[in-house]
């Protein structure tokens, strides 16, 4: 064999392919660090320093102190964890049940279930956000369509009630992105050996054991991965809250990024003190991945 | 009670997805209707489709934002699957430790959120206008180059690369052709359907992006599609019709890609997870 001969470059051919396959990754390894890393860098630089515009000091950790007794900041993660602790669960459990009544094989018309329950993941955040806040409008369709079945006497105040604008926020997350959790828990279903399921009830163990007892434990890692992605999906909120809310009524629906936002763009911008912010998503988001990791992947 | 089981999942079915339909249907018939008849909450189809469709493109920049939208798209799609397959198919067929590693630091930018990185992003970009107006704030090259490259995309090119027989490298070299002719003739061609779910996933986003866009697009003739959109829905007299027409305008060329290859589009999505 003529492996190890050098090469006229000097390069032994085990040494010359390993460079090529560097050169191959290159330009990524460039990007992502030019894009993800150099500014994630940045802004912990920045989260040391303040001022307006780009007249920044370092003034160590006042920014920290600052974000503790910031009631703006607090509103809004406290807005965020509302969505994350009722939106997420409703939604995985509300994608769960759908894909297990659609994976009966003698189900008719499954095609078209799941691709009206999918439909929504076509659109747009901006979009759908335009229409549910039509929809929902005091005079919408959704209170007009409530009153004439006589479910409500008097419209519901959807946008403008810090209640009810929470709710609405819910709701518009969770129409568009149950049926993308549901392709996940559908295709993972496909690969559970049905004889499981026969056996199970043969032992007269009754639906709603088969699904706590067989279909949620096989469905576990893909369970913990849609739950961490709607995690980091929540805590980014933006798209929703800026076009069907703006953050109000007052700061009721008001989410981190749109906090962030408005501290860089909308006010005197204070980069410093948003680059703080910004860095509390980064650490909720990691610590909530390995709680995540560690309730739900001990068995994995 | 087994009927009855039948009679509740088709009833909880047809709910979920009349409530999932809905809103499309709401949409297209508004946009045919004139803003007065979408206040009284009229749910047939009407005939102000052309009036709308006229007042859109008079009073607003449709035609700019659509062209705006379908080059970054376009192009975002084209720059990010060239660049993730090539790191995808380097990570995979020239596997080595170190590269292991860089793999995960790489991954591990899949945790950053974007509202961490969009100040120092818009502090970079702000500072090259100087120098390089061309790639600066306000202009195309400024939206596209921080979304073109992303953990995800070169992780699921890496994921496919493994189905991709090595046998096919070792021919290609036997025959004389170089690494990259091994990469251009024989791995792309073959890897096609990996190729078409990564760039609807990547069309999908670009076309949709909304944040990023907003913060370094200033110039009215430089906005895109979402942008025009959030602009006309926080209007204090909202013209119902013809707002729903540019959402419909909008959401058509995504809703094409998901209706044409919908296989793909569902493989694109589970790439992440097998």
């Amino acid at each position: 064999m003529l492996t190890m001969k050098a090469d006229r470059t000097g390069l032994s051919i085990r040494a010359k392919s390993n460079l090529t396959g560097w050169s191959f990754i290159l330009i990524a390894v460039v990007m992502i660090a030019t894009f993800y890393f150099y500014p994630m860098v940045q802004a912990l630089i920045l989260s040391f320093k303040t001022g307006t515009g780009s007249n920044l000091t370092y003034t160590g950790g006042s920014n920290y102190v600052r974000l503790l007794s910031d009631k703006t900041f607090l509103t809004a993660l406290s807005n965020t964890f509302i969505y994350l602790i009722i939106q997420v669960p409703i939604m995985i459990l509300l994608a769960l049940f759908i894909s297990v009544l659609l994976n009966d094989s003698k189900l008719k018309f499954r095609g078209f279930f799941r691709t009206a329950i999918f439909l929504p993941c076509v659109t747009s955040l901006v979009a759908y956000s335009v229409v549910f806040k039509y929809l929902f409008a005091a005079d919408g369709l959704v209170n007009s369509l409530l009153m004439k079945l006589s479910i409500i006497q008097e419209p519901i105040q959807w946008i403008t009630d810090p209640f009810w604008a929470k709710i609405t926020i819910i709701f518009a997350i969770t129409w568009r992105w149950t049926g993308y959790n549901m392709i996940f828990y559908l295709s993972a279903l496909q690969n559970i050996d049905s004889s499981i399921y026969e056996a199970a009830r043969i032992d007269g163990a009754s639906s709603f054991k088969q699904f706590t007892k067989i279909t949620v434990p096989m469905l576990k890692p893909i369970i913990l991965f849609t739950s961490i992605t709607s995690t980091i999906g929540t805590l980014q909120l933006f798209d929703e809250v800026m076009n069907i809310t703006k953050g109000g009524p007052g700061n009721a629906t008001l989410s981190i990024s749109q906090y962030i936002y408005n501290l860089s763009f909308k006010y005197t911008a204070d980069f410093g003190y948003a680059a703080t912010v910004s860095y509390s998503i980064v650490v909720i988001i990691v610590l909530l991945s390995i709680l995540q990791f560690k309730v739900a992947g001990d068995k994995k | 009670m087994r009927k009855l089981k039948r009679v509740f999942t088709y009833a909880f079915l047809v709910s979920a997805a009349f409530v999932s339909i809905f809103p499309f249907l709401w949409m297209i018939v508004s946009a045919t209707n004139k803003s007065v008849e979408v206040t009284k909450g009229r749910l047939l189809p009407g005939s102000h489709l052309l009036d709308n469709f006229r007042k859109l493109a008079e009073s607003t920049d449709l035609w700019t934002s659509l062209w705006n939208s379908a080059k970054i798209s376009v192009l975002t799609t084209i720059l990010a699957i060239v660049i993730a397959s090539l790191a995808g198919y380097g990570f995979e067929i020239f596997r080595s430790r170190a590269k292991d590693i860089v793999f995960s630091i790489l991954l591990l930018s899949m945790m950053i959120p974007f509202a961490a990185l969009m100040i120092p992003l818009y502090r970079m970009f702000a500072n090259i206008s100087g120098n390089l107006p061309a790639i600066g704030i306000d202009t195309m090259a400024s939206v596209m180059l921080p979304t073109i490259t992303t953990a995800f995309l070169i992780f699921f090119f890496r994921q496919n690369s493994k189905m991709f027989p090595k046998d096919m490298v070792e021919a290609g070299r036997i025959d004389g052709l170089s690494e990259l002719g091994i990469f251009l003739k024989i791995f792309m061609p073959t890897m096609k359907t990996t190729y078409a779910a990564a760039g609807i996933i990547t069309f999908m986003s670009s076309w949709n992006n909304y944040l990023w866009p907003l913060i370094v697009l200033q110039s009215p003739e430089q906005k895109t599609i979402p942008l025009l959109i959030s602009n006309l829905g926080s209007g204090y007299s909202p013209d119902y019709g013809l707002i729903m027409l540019a959402i419909v305008i909008a959401t058509l060329p995504t809703a094409l890609v998901f209706f044409l290859m919908q296989k793909h589009f569902v493989a694109g999505m589970m790439g992440s997870v097998k």
